[in-house]
């Protein structure tokens, strides 16, 4: 029996991490290149014209795939920073830490093409609602935890400090999620749900879904790129990266 | 549909192509920083490696 269980405390190790991601990274990039290719073509030549909103609703093709994965990566950085407390492995910070900038970035986006979107619809690019507000908190959870981390020197403080950062934070995940339940909100409510399914067109949602896949792919491949940086940066001075291939060249 | 229809968006042209464009933009940066950092930690750890075989001689 146990010599059919995955020692997974092996892939925790930098050394095996980073010429596993090295071969992960191409596919995923390549993934990340053909579904947005297609999900833009979608977007653009696919998807019918909105009855009420025109042309204007195609920004929801970014705007929720966006949205969806800041949340995402959020809740993934919360997992490696659980796992980096209670076992204490190195490589949980180092992932966290290489997801950050990439979550950072689909949150402004979210709130970026929220804006350019309220404008025409709602009149105002921002409202303080409680999912504007909330998301907008997530951008300052994910720009803390940057920012925490570069001000302590000692890293693995700084490992431990961000992981508590990043756990007392999901709260906020679930306001984000429930808040157009919760509160009154200009932003509207969620028109795909687990349970209720969508109220949307389904070549909406197909193009919506090819979009964040295509999202999802890209952040694989950034982060575990980030990563591999990141294991360089701390590993230096071993002898493994020191017989790398791209550092003998 | 015209070039220009398709980029006028029935009037929604600034609103779509500012979300998709900042969009594109930023997911295209992201992975051009990435790879800087890569470089440059590939290019300081060649340096260590270098210093170490001169120590050794």
């Amino acid at each position: 029996m146990s010599s059919r269980l995955i020692n997974w405390f092996k892939f925790s190790s930098p050394a095996t991490f980073y010429p596993m991601a090295g071969r992960i990274i191409p596919w995923a990039a390549a993934i990340a290149v053909v579904l947005i290719a297609v999900g833009l073509y979608m977007s653009f030549f696919v998807a019918p014209t909105d009855y009420k909103q025109g042309e204007g609703y195609r920004i929801i093709f970014v705007h929720v795939p966006a949205a969806w994965m800041s949340m995402f990566i959020y809740l993934v950085m919360a997992f490696w920073s659980g796992l980096g407390l209670v076992f204490n492995t190195r490589l949980s910070a180092m992932m966290t830490r290489a997801l950050a900038p990439t979550g950072a970035l689909f949150t402004f986006l979210a709130l970026w093409t929220g804006a350019f979107w309220g404008k025409p619809m709602w009149g105002t690019w921002w409202v303080w609602d409680a999912r504007l507000t909330s998301e907008l908190i997530l951008l300052f959870l994910y720009i803390g935890f940057i920012a925490l981390q570069g001000a302590i020197d000692d890293l693995r403080r700084a490992d431990r400090a961000g992981a508590i950062l990043v756990l007392v934070g999901v709260v906020n995940i679930p306001i984000i999620h429930y808040s157009v339940k919760w509160w009154n909100t200009l932003h509207q409510g969620a028109s795909v749900s687990v349970t209720k399914g969508s109220s949307m067109g389904e070549t909406m949602l197909i193009t919506m879904l090819i979009m964040t896949l295509g999202f999802w792919a890209y952040s694989i491949a950034t982060a575990l790129a980030r990563a591999r940086s990141i294991i360089l940066e701390r590993e230096r001075d071993t002898t493994w990266v020191s017989e790398l291939a791209e550092v003998k060249r | 549909m015209t070039v220009s229809e398709f980029f006028h968006m029935g009037g929604y042209g600034l609103y779509v192509w500012a979300s998709f464009g900042v969009t594109a933009l930023l997911m295209i940066v992201e992975p051009i920083l990435v790879r800087h950092r890569r470089r440059a930690i590939l290019q300081r750890i060649a340096r260590i490696v270098r210093m170490k075989t001169e120590e050794q001689r």
